[in-house]
């Protein structure tokens, strides 16, 4: 493999407290070098990066790849492609396919079909219960040993509390985190949208915030129970993050991420009934908003994640009731963060940088998250200056449902780079 | 003059002056209403489709007879009698109203913002019959017109809307317009069946009727569903009757002679006594005269020679 030699970027490493500008040069699959004054061996690819920031690759803890079983939506190959157009160089792919990533055959197909045709780095996730019907506790050993990163059975709460208090300590023996997506099924009440003066306006049946709040309340005292790893799945309300705030304050193992849709969007956004704009957790008022970019900021949230909802266009074009949730998020998450938190000063660089790869790494154990010597060469170039308007046609993603459409987001992606290998240059992929 | 937009989808879009253009234009429909042949020329040619996702009697009537009495043609799409049933998308619905020549579309559709997508799709004038529990625009017209015309103006007046606010659009498309009227308007339910931060849409909110009906010159009372017990929003409709049937005892709480509007089909005995349902100041079947009137008016403004 290729020498690649990074040139005049301003390298931010939030795990080595690093931000100045450094050559970084990659050798093989490893980063081999960091420093000043560092010259390309011969023959080696050079990258100029000067005016950009080179950042350890960055990790999306929360996609939905939906193969095997929704290849209509997705697949591990347009997924993954969606990825790498999008800065990421690893991605954490959710248990809701079908069949469910419930035992060892489904991880291991995606396995297979990601070194296959994945672009970029894919770790699934199996399921907290059989079949996520939140009754009986999947084989967790079995998902563990087939490599699983996490346990999850998002995209529906484990509605009993017993179910999850048994799931979060037998995982302790394996040290799997459990992903918690929170929502309250019966106050949730079939709810489209959050309920609120928008909901009412718009005679929309809501979702309120208690319907997160009290599930967060029940994981962080089971988690306290039970001394099991939880990580709180897309918060979205002020509740939540006052009960997280609580939590970590009295040092209960818990972790949380948020989307940037929800840092960035409110509700007043589902005005025109675009079911681009239906997603759950749901898009908030404005006071949820700004709780969930000061918890970013503070370090009470540490981790930013899509939550990549990909859906074909005909599913997504119908009523708002009947529209199924989800944005596709990996390509524009990263300009959207940056255009939204990064240039108006409300986030640093590192922050952010911090919050999507180096805490992923830590909280799930994978490589990467790091541009120390000797680790994995997965690196992201960011060009802050690079402006460009979202036009979901030109997704790599089969999913094009974005409300971001039009919007011009600046500070895009320009280079990932996975195990030393240049996936994307100029928001082009490279096959 | 003519209503300067392609869609009615709602009040909350209005302004003070088109709804008194509506509402004026309704009362030359009226006296057409009255004549011996109830039918003008003046929409001849143009096709008018009434496509009704939810059963409805009175608002597809309503809606048929205005346009025919215009001399529009009108032709009936409804889920149980069409390709509906066949999981056919709006869409494409929409797509095959395009091209069956639709001048304007009526739509009745238990999804909030149904009415907006059509709209979005096509480019016949759509007239929203009723969506979810967002609006509908014509009962409110209609219910305003019925007002003014009994008590001479809007301005100024006390309206109290009494039952299901949450899941009605008629409450909805009353408030924006009776507001934006001058007129004040209460809203009189349990709590489990308001809506959240309804007081933001410049109602005031009561709870007990003995409260909300105290000098109001106009009592519009909502149909309740026995569907929102079994989803336990209230215990039983005894005890819903109990706090909230119109009762002729009740009635006297409001100014004398205040109005008693319902939107039908009303549940004679449970929110409304019959006595109150067919007593004097009942206005109930004013209401269905007016609406073929105010849906004349509309069908006019939008797509007839007034535009």
């Amino acid at each position: 493999m290729m020498a690649i030699f990074i040139r005049g970027g301003r390298v931010i490493d939030p795990s080595q407290n690093l931000d100045e500008e450094l050559e970084v040069l990659i050798e093989g699959d490893r980063i081999a070098a960091l420093g000043r004054d560092l010259s390309p061996p011969p023959g080696a690819k050079i990258i100029s990066a000067h005016g950009k920031i080179v950042a350890p690759g960055f990790i999306d803890m929360h996609v939905h790849l939906r193969e095997p079983g929704y290849e209509h939506k997705e697949t591990i190959a347009t997924g993954t492609r969606a990825a790498a157009a999008g800065g990421f160089t690893s991605v954490v792919c959710m248990a809701n396919t079908l069949p469910v990533a419930d035992n060892v055959g489904v991880i291991a197909y995606i396995k297979e079909k990601a070194r296959k045709e994945g672009m970029v780095r894919v770790y699934p996730v199996g399921a907290v219960s059989k079949g996520q019907e939140g009754e009986e506790m999947a084989e967790i050993g079995d998902l563990a040993s087939a490599g699983v990163v996490a346990l999850s059975d998002d995209g529906r709460p484990v509605m009993n509390s017993l179910v999850m208090r048994y799931a979060l300590e037998y995982a302790r023996m394996f040290n799997l985190p459990i992903i918690s997506h929170c929502e309250d099924e019966n106050l949730a009440n079939g709810g489209v949208m959050h309920e609120g003066y928008m909901s009412t306006v718009l005679g929309l049946r809501g979702i309120p915030a208690a319907a997160e709040e009290v599930m967060v309340a029940r994981d962080l005292i089971l988690a306290e129970m039970t001394g099991g790893k939880i990580h709180l799945a897309h918060l979205s309300t002020a509740g939540s993050v006052r009960l997280l705030k609580e939590a970590r304050s009295r040092g209960i193992r818990v972790s949380a991420e948020v989307t940037p849709h929800h840092l960035c969007l409110t509700d007043k956004m589902v005005e025109t009934y675009d079911t681009n704009t239906k997603v759950n957790p749901p898009l908030r008022p404005d006071e949820h908003r700004q709780a969930l970019v000061e918890a970013l900021v503070q370090g009470i949230i540490e981790v930013i994640a899509t939550d990549h909802a990909p859906h074909a266009q005909e599913e997504k074009e119908q009523e708002y009731d009947y529209a199924p949730f989800g944005i596709s998020g990996l390509e524009t998450a990263v300009p959207l963060v940056i255009t939204c938190l990064v240039l108006p000063g409300q986030l640093s660089w590192s922050q952010m940088i911090r919050a999507w790869s180096t805490n992923p790494a830590r909280i799930l154990g994978i490589p990467g998250g790091t541009l120390a010597e000797g680790s994995v060469a997965d690196v992201t170039i960011i060009d802050p200056d690079r402006e460009k308007e979202v036009d979901s046609q030109k997704f790599y993603s089969k999913g094009r449902n974005t409300p971001l459409t039009g919007w011009k987001l600046k500070g895009w992606p320009a280079v990932t780079i996975v195990g030393g290998k240049v996936v994307m240059e100029e928001g082009q992929v490279l096959e | 003059m003519a209503l300067a937009r392609k869609d009615l989808l709602g009040i909350k879009d209005l302004t003070p002056e088109e709804i008194n253009l509506i509402l004026e234009t309704a009362g030359p429909m009226k006296e057409i209403l009255g004549r011996d042949i109830k039918k003008v020329p003046t929409l001849r040619g143009k096709l008018v489709v009434l496509l009704f996702y939810e059963p409805s009697t009175r608002t597809r009537t309503s809606f048929e007879l205005a346009a025919k009495y215009m001399g529009a043609d009108t032709v009936n799409f409804s889920p149980a009698a069409s390709s509906v049933e066949k999981g056919e998308s709006l869409k494409d619905t929409a797509q095959t109203l395009e091209a069956m020549g639709a001048d304007a579309v009526v739509i009745r559709h238990r999804s909030g913002g149904a009415a907006a997508f059509l709209a979005r799709t096509l480019k016949a004038a759509v007239l929203n019959g009723g969506d979810g529990m967002h609006e509908h625009p014509t009962q409110a017209l209609l219910d305003m017109f019925t007002i003014k015309e009994k008590l001479g103006r809007l301005e100024g007046i006390k309206v109290a809307i009494v039952g299901d606010i949450l899941h009605s659009r008629v409450a909805r498309s009353n408030i924006y317009g009776l507001t934006k009227m001058g007129a004040e308007v209460r809203v009189v339910g349990p709590p489990t069946l308001l809506p959240p931060d309804i007081e933001k849409l410049g109602v005031k909110v009561f709870f007990r009727m003995e409260e909300g009906l105290e000098g109001v010159d106009v009592i519009n009372m909502l149909r309740i569903q026995k569907e929102r017990q079994e989803r336990g929003l209230f215990p039983s409709l005894r005890e819903y009757m109990n706090l909230y049937k119109l009762t002729a005892q009740r009635l006297k709480l409001a100014r004398p002679g205040a109005l008693v509007l319902h939107p039908g089909p009303i549940n004679r005995g449970i929110e409304i006594d019959p006595e109150v349902a067919d007593g004097m100041q009942s206005v109930i079947k004013e209401q269905v005269t007016n609406g073929v009137a105010v849906r004349m008016a509309l069908l006019y403004l939008m797509i007839g020679g007034g535009k």
